[in-house]
C-alpha cells in the first residue's frame, strides 16, 4: 500500500505501468517500468509500480498522489514505434474508448478515484504505438526501437516536476530482462 | 507432499479476503447498475433514504448526513449534463423498477463499497507482500516467516491489524451487502423465475484444515438436476470422483478436431472458422462433469454447502431468504435461488459465509502459532519419470482446476479448466447448451436496442473481464487528443 509520506512537501508521484506481458506489445508499460528501475535511481517521492492487468485493486496506490504517470500501449493510428503522450481529461477518455482487457480495469480505476475524490491533480500518459498484440512473449522490433525514447520522455517529465533522477552507470546496471531482449 | 498448517491457514485467509473483495466489487461496481438507476436516485428525498436504510439494517453508515453527501457527489457527476462514467448506463429503462429512495440507498452503498473493497484487499497485500502479483505462495507452503517478536516478519501486530480489517469489512458484508442484495431480489421478485439455465452444479471443497488436504472448512461437490438430495461430495485433493469425471469438448469451439477428452489428454490447437451456427462458434471449450454441462460459481457453492449441512451457509441463506420474504410480502424458498437474481443473492450469502470462515482461519492460525509452531514451508522434491497431477480451488467465479503432465522434468501438457469456461462454454458434443446459453432461453428483452435484461443474466455469472469486453461498444465517439513526443 502507500509508502510513508516523503520529506519536504515534494509532490507525490506514481509511475504506473500497465498491460499484459503475455500479449507482446501490450506489455510495453510493464517492460518500461522494469527498464526505468534498471537504468535509474529515483527520489523518495517517486514510486514505480507494475500494475499488470489490475483495475480497482490499485485504488490504494493512486490515493494521495499529486501526479499519476501511466505507461501503456496507445493505439492511435500513428506508425508503430511512435512515442506518444496524452494529458489530463483525455487520459480517462483514452481508457474508456480503447478496448483491451486491462484497459477496462484502468477505466474503472480512474472512475472510482473520481468518485472517492482521490484522482491525482495531474494525469499524464506516455506510451508507444504497438505493432503486434498477439499471445506471445517479447516486444516487436518497432516498440523495442521506441523504448529508449519513451524512457527518456518519462524521465524528462519527472525532471520537469523537480525530481532528480540519477542515471545508473551502465557498468553497474543489472542485466536486462532476457524475456524481452532475446525474442 | 504436505503443506504446513500455518501455510494452509495463511493461504486460506488470502483466498477468503480475495474472494470477499471480488464479491463486493462484483455486486456494487459491476452488476448493481443493471438494477439500480443512478439518475432516478438523484430525485430521492435523502431523509427518506436514511430512514429506509436504518429500518433495513443496524449499519451505522446510513445517517442522513452520509446519504446527503453521497447524493450531492452523484449530482456533481450526473447533474452536470455529462454523465461521464455513467454514460453507458440504461437509465430510465422500463425494466428499472426500484423507487428513487431504494436506488439512492444502493447508490450510497456503491460509493461506500469503494472504501471497503480497498480495506479487504489490504489483507491480501499484507500476507502476499504486495498486490497485484502476490509474492508469498510457493510449492510446499508460503514464504512468510513467522516470528511474534520480530518487526520484520509476520508478527502479532500485523496479525491483529488483519483481524481488524476482517471485522470491519465483515460488518459491511453482513449488514449492507447481504441486505442490499436481498432488497434487490425482493423488489425484482419476478427475476426469481428467469435465468435458471443449467442446474447441474459443481463446486470445490476449499480452505484445507490439515496438512494433507483431506479436511476442508468449506464443503464442495456435485448436485445433478438441481436436486440437493442427490449431492455427492468431493472429499480430498486426490478424489477420483472429481479427477475422473472432468472432460472438455471442442465440437463447437475453434480448435482443431472434434473430441471429448480428459484434460490430461487434451491439446489446444486453434482453428478459426468464422461463426458457424451449427458448427464451431466460440473460443471457449465446453467442459462437462459426468458427461453433462455444469454451472459453477457462488450459487453452485452455496447449494453444495447447504446440501452438506454447513452451518454458516444455512445461517446466512436463511437470513437472506427471510429478508427477501419480509420485503416481498411472500414466502421465498431455496428454489428461488435457481435464477438470475438467485446467483446474485448466493454471491452475497457466500461472501457472508467467508466472513465467518476468515474469523475461523484467523483463530486457527493464532492458535497454531501459540503452540510454538512457526513452520511455513516444506521444501518439495520433484519425482522423476512421467507425472500427472491436478489441483483445484473454489475461486470467486467458481471451481478452477489446473491439470499438468510432466515428463522428464519438463511440462508436457498443461490445461486450465476455469470457471468462466464452465459457464460460458458453447454446446458440447451432445449439443447440450452451456450455462450462459441455457440461462438466456426465455429471458425477457423489452427493447432489442437496449438489451438490459440480457446483461442482467450474463452479469449474474460474474464473467471474467476478458469475456466481459465483448459487451462493450467499440464505436463510442469520444475524441482523445494524442500527440507524438
Amino acid at each position: 500500500m502507500n509508502t510513508s509520506s516523503p520529506s519536504s512537501g515534494a509532490p507525490k508521484i506514481l509511475v504506473l505501468g500497465v498491460g499484459s506481458i503475455l500479449m507482446m506489445d501490450e506489455g510495453l508499460g510493464i517492460r518500461a517500468i522494469e527498464e526505468l528501475e534498471r537504468r535509474y535511481r529515483f527520489p523518495e517521492n517517486v514510486e514505480l509500480l507494475d500494475g499488470g492487468t489490475s483495475g480497482i485493486e490499485l485504488l490504494s496506490y493512486i490515493s494521495g498522489r499529486d501526479y499519476l504517470i501511466i505507461i501503456d500501449a496507445i493505439k492511435s493510428g500513428n506508425p508503430p514505434g511512435t512515442v506518444l503522450k496524452i494529458e489530463g481529461e483525455d487520459v480517462p477518455a483514452q481508457f474508456r474508448t480503447r478496448i483491451s482487457p486491462h484497459q477496462l480495469g484502468i477505466s474503472d480505476l480512474l472512475a472510482a478515484a473520481s468518485l472517492t475524490d482521490e484522482i491525482p491533480k495531474r494525469l499524464v500518459m506516455f506510451g508507444i504505438e504497438p505493432k503486434e498484440i498477439v499471445m506471445k512473449l517479447g516486444l516487436s522490433e518497432e516498440v523495442r526501437q521506441g523504448m529508449d525514447h519513451l524512457l527518456d520522455v518519462v524521465v524528462k517529465e519527472l525532471e520537469s516536476l523537480g525530481c532528480y533522477v540519477e542515471a545508473i552507470d551502465p557498468d553497474k546496471m543489472q542485466a536486462a530482462n532476457s524475456i524481452w531482449e532475446d525474442i | 507432499m504436505e503443506v504446513p498448517l500455518n501455510a494452509q491457514f495463511i493461504r486460506n485467509i488470502m483466498m477468503g479476503a480475495h474472494a470477499t473483495h471480488d464479491h463486493i466489487v462484483h455486486f456494487y461496481h459491476l452488476a448493481a447498475l443493471d438494477w439500480v438507476d443512478i439518475v432516478s436516485a438523484l430525485k430521492a428525498d435523502a431523509r427518506a433514504v436514511a430512514n429506509l436504510g436504518q429500518k433495513l439494517s443496524p449499519w451505522t453508515g446510513n445517517s442522513y448526513d452520509a446519504v446527503k453527501a453521497s447524493q450531492d457527489k452523484l449530482k456533481t457527476f450526473v447533474g452536470s449534463g455529462q454523465l461521464g462514467i455513467y454514460g453507458s448506463g440504461y437509465w430510465g429503462h422500463p425494466a428499472m423498477k426500484l423507487s428513487p429512495e431504494v436506488n439512492m440507498l444502493a447508490a450510497h452503498h456503491y460509493l461506500q463499497a469503494l472504501d471497503y473493497q480497498r480495506e479487504i484487499n489490504k489483507v491480501v497485500a499484507i500476507l502476499g507482500s504486495k498486490t497485484p502479483h502476490i509474492q508469498n505462495v510457493a510449492v510446499g507452503g508460503v514464504a512468510n516467516p513467522i516470528n511474534p517478536d520480530s518487526q520484520s516478519t509476520l508478527n502479532m501486530e500485523r496479525l491483529y491489524y488483519i483481524k481488524t480489517l476482517i471485522d470491519k469489512v465483515g460488518d459491511f458484508v453482513e449488514n449492507v451487502l447481504l441486505v442490499d442484495t436481498a432488497a434487490v431480489a425482493a423488489f425484482y421478485a419476478d427475476w426469481t423465475g428467469v435465468g435458471k439455465g443449467v442446474t447441474n452444479y459443481l463446486s470445490a471443497p476449499d480452505m484445507p484444515m490439515d496438512t494433507k488436504g483431506t479436511k476442508f472448512a468449506l464443503p464442495g461437490g456435485y448436485i445433478p438436476d438441481g436436486d440437493v438430495s442427490k449431492f455427492q461430495p468431493i472429499k480430498s485433493y486426490n478424489d477420483p470422483f472429481f479427477r475422473d469425471n472432468v472432460k472438455e469438448s471442442i465440437k463447437h469451439s475453434w480448435y482443431d478436431g472434434d473430441w471429448d477428452r480428459h484434460p490430461w489428454e487434451e491439446d489446444t490447437v486453434p482453428k478459426y472458422t468464422d461463426f458457424q451456427d451449427k458448427g464451431k462458434y466460440s473460443w471457449v471449450k465446453s467442459p462437462t462433469f459426468m458427461g453433462k454441462p455444469a454451472q459453477v460459481g457462488p450459487l453452485a457453492n452455496v447449494l453444495c454447502m447447504f446440501a452438506a449441512g454447513h452451518g454458516p451457509t444455512k445461517k446466512y441463506a436463511t437470513k437472506m431468504l427471510d429478508t427477501i420474504s419480509a420485503l416481498a410480502g411472500a414466502k421465498v424458498g431455496v428454489s428461488a435461488l435457481h435464477s438470475t437474481i438467485g446467483r446474485i443473492g448466493a454471491r452475497s450469502i457466500r461472501c457472508a459465509v467467508l466472513y465467518d470462515t476468515l474469523k475461523e482461519q484467523w483463530n486457527a492460525l493464532i492458535e497454531n502459532i501459540g503452540k510454538g509452531d512457526t513452520t511455513t514451508f516444506n521444501p518439495p522434491t520433484f519425482p522423476n519419470g512421467i507425472q500427472k497431477g491436478f489441483g483445484y480451488h473454489e475461486a470467486p467465479r467458481g471451481i478452477l482446476s489446473h491439470w499438468i503432465v510432466i515428463e522428464n522434468g519438463k511440462i508436457k501438457n498443461y490445461q486450465a479448466v476455469v470457471p468462466s469456461t464452465w459457464n460460458a462454454g458453447p454446446r458440447n458434443s451432445q449439443d447440450a447448451l452451456g450455462p450462459y446459453e441455457a440461462a438466456l432461453i426465455g429471458n425477457p428483452v423489452k427493447d432489442p436496442e437496449k438489451p438490459l435484461e440480457v446483461l442482467r443474466t450474463i452479469h449474474s455469472f460474474d464473467p471474467c473481464l476478458a469475456c466481459a469486453i465483448h459487451l462493450h461498444d467499440k464505436d463510442q465517439n469520444e475524441i482523445v487528443r494524442v500527440k507524438a513526443v
